[in-house]
C-alpha cells in the first residue's frame, strides 16, 4: 500500500526512480564530468565533442570565459586568466607559489584571509573562480543528460587539508550544486580500476597531477575499498616540471625576474609543450618570443629534462615510503601499482616508480579519465540508484588533527590515517581560579609547534560557571565526517554549557562571504531568488518524504499502530504545507518530521546493526 | 539502560585477549556496511548524523580491539581497572635500562657509518621486544576475570608497551629525518 500521496497525477513519485548524479574530477589543469549511463561510467563531452575542459577561467568586462578559449587567451591577457587556481585553494597569500621572485597574478590587498585575485571584472577569491569551472561542466552536464544533477561526488586530492577541502565544497555550493560528497582522487581511481579488474589484495594508487602528489594504499576486499594509508604533496605535480624547465630557459636565454607577466606565460605555455614532446622525443626544439621582438632558439634533451625534474620526483618517493610504513606492508606485499594523473605519463616518472615498488606499474589505464569515472560510480550510489551494492569505501584523514596547549604546543587529538568518520574527545580544565571563557585552537599537521602545524580555526567557549582553578572539566569533541571535514564541539561537563563550530578555516570564507557571494551570483543570473528557495525546500520536502516511505515500507514492523500513526499525521502535515508557498513553514515541517521520527531512525539503525552479523553469522556456519 | 554496550558485544565476540583477526576485520565490514554514511546519502538529517556517530563508534570499537594494547587495556577497564594514576607501575629496572639505552643509539644515529642500516636493527629489535610483551599479556590474561595480581601484572606489562611504542615513534620520526637528508 502506498503511504503517501505526494503529487499530483502524471508526477513521479517512486522512490526508485533514477536520478541523475555525476562525478566530477576538478583537476589543476583540466577537469571533467562523468556519470554512470546503463550501469557505464563514462565521461561527458562538450558540445564539440571535447571531454577535458581546461580548468582556466578568463574575466573580461561583461563575461565570464571557461576552458579551452580562455586558456588561448592566456599569454595575451594573462592578468585576466586564471589557471592552475586549485593550487591556492584554502591556501593564504604566502602559500603563493612564485615564479622568478613574482606573483603570477595581481593580488588584491584585504582584510579577508582569502586571497582575491584583481581581474577586470573585479576582485575574485579561488573559490569563486572553481566555482565557474564547476557552473561550466555542470551545465554541460544539465544538457548531455536532459534533466537536472540531483548530485554530485567531487574528488578532491587525499593530502587535502581541511581548509582545501573545504573551499572545495564552497565552491560546489557556489556553483548551485548539491554536493553528495567529496571523494579522495586515489580512491575513486582504485574504485574505476577495482571493479574494472575485479581485482583483490593491496594496492597503491600513485597520482600525479598537474599541481598535486598522493599516494595511497588501499586494501581491496570483496566491494570493500579500505584505504590503509595516504600521503602526499599538495603543491607538486606537473606544473612543477614546467617551472623547472622554465627557470632553465630563463638562464639559458638571460632572461630576468623581473620580465613581463607575458613572457612568464609564453615561457610557461612553451615549456609544457617541450615537456610533452619529450615523453615519445628525445630532443625538444625550443624556439623563445623574447619581450624586446628577437626570439632565444636552444633544445632541451630528454636526458637534460630527466635531471631537472629528478628531484621532484625524489619528492614523491619519500611519502611512498611513509605511506607503506603507516599501512604496514612492504613492496612485496603490494600486487599492483596503479598510476593516475597526466604527469605519470612523464617516462622518467615511470621509470623511478618501478624502481621504488620493484615493478611496472600499470599504464593501461587511462589516467586522465579514471578519478572522474570512480567518482562517478560513487555518486551513482550514493543518489540511491543503485539500492543495495556491495560497494563501500572507508578512507582514512591524511594529517594529524590537534588542539593547541600551553607553550605553544600541538596535542594531537586524531592521528593522521585513522578511518573515517572519526569522533574524539579530549578534556581540558581551566588554569584560574573564576575562568569563565576558554578559546580552542584547532590545527592540523605532523610537527609539534603550533607555528609548524596548519591553523584551522580558532573558537571561544563562554559562560562557563566561575569555579576554582581546574575544577572545571571541558570535554572537546572532534568530529570528522565522511567528506573528511572537522567539526568541533566543546562542552563544559558540569553545568552543560556547550559552544560548537564548524571549524571556519584560518584561510577560508565565512559563511557572509559565501552567503554574500551565492546571492550576487543569483541576483547576476536575475533568478527570483524566493522561488528558488522555494523550490528548494519543496525538492527537499519530497526527499524526504520519500525516503520515510521507504523505510517504514522495509521497517514499519519496528513501530507500534500508534507510534506510526504519530509519524504519518506530521508527514501528512508537510504534505500539506509542501503545497503552499511559505517557504519557513515547509522548513519547519521538514524539522518537525525528522523530530517525530528521531525514535524510528534509532531503532533501524540498532536492527542494521543486528541484522549485519546475523547475516554474516548465518553465512559463516 | 545501565549497561552500555562493550566492543566485544558490538562485534559479537567473546571478552578474549585472543582474537581472530580475520574474523574481527570481516565483522567490521559487515557493520560498516549497515550504518555508513554513504548508506545514508538521502537519509533524514537526523538520520545522517545518527549514522556518522555509529559509524565512527565502530571504527573506535575496531582500532581497540586491532591493537594488543589497547585490547588488553581496554579489558581491564572493562575490570574497573583505572589507568589515570601512575601506581603500581614502577617497571624493573632492567627493562629501564634497556630503554635508555635504546634512546641513545637513536640519538646517536647521525653519527654511524650507515645510519640508514643502524636504524633499521634499532627498529626490528623494538619490533621484537614488542612482540614478547604480548605474548606475555597474551599469557597473563588467560581467563576471563582476572585476580588482583594479575591486574597488577598485566597493567605494568602495557606501561611497557607504551614505552616501546613511544619508542618506535621516535624511530620512525628518526627514519623520515634520515631520509629527507639523503
Amino acid at each position: 500500500m502506498a503511504l503517501l500521496q505526494i503529487s499530483e497525477p502524471g508526477q513521479s513519485t517512486n522512490p526508485h526512480e533514477h536520478r541523475l548524479a555525476a562525478g566530477i574530477d576538478l583537476g589543476t589543469t583540466n577537469s571533467l564530468i562523468a556519470s554512470v549511463k546503463s550501469g557505464l561510467a563514462e565521461t561527458l563531452p562538450d558540445e564539440q565533442g571535447n571531454h577535458s575542459l581546461p580548468s582556466v577561467v578568463r574575466y573580461c568586462e561583461n563575461e565570464i570565459i571557461v576552458g579551452e578559449a580562455a586558456k588561448l587567451a592566456a599569454a595575451d591577457d594573462p592578468l585576466n586568466t586564471i589557471s592552475s587556481v586549485k593550487r591556492y585553494m584554502g591556501r593564504g597569500l604566502n602559500d603563493i607559489k612564485e615564479l622568478g621572485g613574482r606573483r603570477p597574478y595581481e593580488f588584491a590587498d584585504g582584510d579577508s584571509a582569502v586571497p582575491r585575485i584583481h581581474t577586470v571584472a573585479g576582485d575574485v577569491s579561488p573559490v569563486e573562480v572553481s566555482s565557474e569551472i564547476l557552473k561550466s561542466l555542470k551545465e554541460r552536464a544539465e544538457a548531455s543528460l536532459g534533466g537536472t544533477l540531483s548530485g554530485v561526488v567531487i574528488t578532491v586530492p587525499a593530502y587535502f587539508d581541511d581548509a582545501q577541502r573545504q573551499a572545495t565544497k564552497d565552491a560546489g555550493k557556489l556553483a548551485g550544486l548539491n554536493v553528495l560528497r567529496l571523494l579522495n582522487e586515489p580512491t575513486a581511481a582504485a574504485v574505476a580500476y577495482g571493479l574494472d579488474k575485479q581485482a583483490e589484495g593491496v594496492i597503491a594508487v600513485y597520482d600525479l597531477g598537474g599541481g598535486t602528489f598522493d599516494i595511497s594504499i588501499l586494501r581491496l576486499n570483496k566491494g570493500v575499498f579500505e584505504v590503509m594509508a595516504t600521503a602526499g604533496d599538495t603543491a607538486l605535480g606537473g606544473d612543477d616540471f614546467d617551472y623547472a624547465i622554465a627557470k632553465w630557459i630563463m638562464d639559458e636565454a638571460g632572461i630576468h625576474d623581473d620580465t613581463s607577466h607575458h613572457q612568464m606565460r609564453r615561457l610557461m605555455r612553451d615549456a609544457c609543450a617541450a615537456k610533452e614532446a619529450l615523453t615519445s622525443a628525445d630532443v625538444a626544439a625550443l624556439n623563445i618570443e623574447l619581450d624586446n621582438g628577437t626570439s632565444w632558439h636552444g633544445e632541451l634533451t630528454r636526458e637534460l629534462f630527466n635531471q631537472l625534474i629528478s628531484p621532484l620526483i625524489q619528492k614523491t618517493l619519500l611519502p611512498c615510503r611513509r605511506a607503506l610504513r603507516d599501512a604496514g606492508v612492504d613492496t612485496t606485499e603490494v600486487q599492483s601499482v596503479v598510476m593516475v594523473g597526466g604527469s605519470t605519463r612523464v617516462p622518467h616518472v615511470r621509470d623511478k616508480v618501478a624502481a621504488f615498488f620493484q615493478q611496472q606499474p600499470l599504464t593501461d589505464i587511462n589516467p586522465d579519465t579514471v578519478v572522474a569515472m570512480g567518482a562517478a560510480i560513487q555518486a551513482d550510489i550514493l543518489a540511491g540508484n543503485k539500492a543495495d551494492g556491495d560497494l563501500l569505501l572507508l578512507d582514512v584523514i591524511p594529517l594529524s588533527l590537534g588542539l593547541e596547549t600551553m607553550g605553544g604546543l600541538v596535542e594531537k587529538v586524531i592521528s593522521r590515517n585513522t578511518t573515517i568518520p572519526v569522533a574524539r574527545a579530549q578534556d581540558f580544565t581551566t588554569f584560574k581560579d573564576g575562568q569563565t571563557a576558554m578559546s580552542i585552537h584547532a590545527l592540523q599537521g605532523e610537527r609539534e609547534l603550533v607555528s609548524d602545524c596548519r591553523s584551522l580555526g580558532r573558537f571561544a567557549l563562554h559562560g562557563i560557571p566561575p569555579m576554582v582553578a581546574g575544577a572545571a572539566r571541558i570535554r572537546v569533541t572532534f568530529q570528522v565526517d565522511a567528506d573528511g571535514l572537522l567539526s568541533v564541539t566543546a562542552r563544559e561537563e558540569t553545568t552543560g554549557v556547550e559552544s560548537g563550530i564548524e571549524v571556519k578555516p584560518s584561510y577560508g570564507l565565512t559563511d557572509t562571504e559565501i552567503e554574500t557571494m551565492l546571492r550576487d551570483s543569483i541576483e547576476h543570473a536575475e533568478d527570483d531568488v524566493a522561488s528558488r528557495m522555494l523550490r528548494e525546500q519543496q525538492v527537499e520536502a519530497e526527499r524526504v518524504l520519500e525516503a520515510l516511505e521507504a523505510a517504514l515500507a522495509d521497517d514499519g514492523d519496528l513501530l507500534s499502530a500508534a507510534e506510526r500513526n504519530e509519524i504519518e499525521l506530521v508527514a501528512k502535515k508537510l504534505i500539506e504545507l509542501s503545497k503552499g508557498s511559505d517557504v519557513r513553514a515547509i522548513k519547519d515541517g521538514i524539522s518537525a518530521l525528522d523530530k517525530s521520527a528521531t525514535e524510528f531512525v534509532a531503532r533501524r539503525m540498532d536492527g542494521n546493526i543486528k541484522k549485519a552479523l546475523a547475516g554474516h553469522n548465518v553465512n559463516e556456519f | 539502560m545501565a549497561h552500555t554496550q562493550t566492543h566485544f558485544e558490538l562485534f559479537e565476540l567473546p571478552v578474549s585477549f585472543e582474537l581472530d583477526l580475520q574474523e574481527l576485520s570481516q565483522r567490521y565490514r559487515e557493520l560498516q556496511r549497515a550504518v555508513h554514511p554513504d548508506k545514508f546519502a538521502n537519509a533524514s538529517e537526523y538520520e545522517r548524523r545518527l549514522s556518522v556517530e555509529k559509524a565512527a563508534a565502530i571504527n573506535d570499537a575496531y582500532q581497540i580491539l586491532k591493537s594488543p594494547q589497547r585490547r588488553a587495556r581496554y579489558m581491564l577497564e572493562l575490570q574497573s581497572v583505572s589507568f589515570d594514576d601512575e601506581i603500581d607501575t614502577a617497571l624493573d629496572p632492567a627493562f629501564l635500562m634497556e630503554q635508555i639505552e635504546l634512546r641513545e643509539s637513536l640519538s646517536e644515529l647521525s653519527q654511524k657509518d650507515d645510519p640508514l642500516a643502524s636504524l633499521n636493527q634499532i627498529m626490528s629489535d623494538i619490533k621484537k621486544r614488542i612482540s614478547l610483551v604480548v605474548d606475555e599479556i597474551s599469557r597473563q590474561i588467560s581467563s576471563e576475570q582476572l585476580n588482583d595480581d594479575e591486574k597488577r601484572k598485566v597493567k605494568q606489562l602495557i606501561h611497557k608497551m607504551q614505552f616501546l611504542n613511544k619508542l618506535q615513534q621516535e624511530a620512525e620520526y628518526q627514519e623520515e629525518n634520515l631520509l629527507d637528508v639523503i
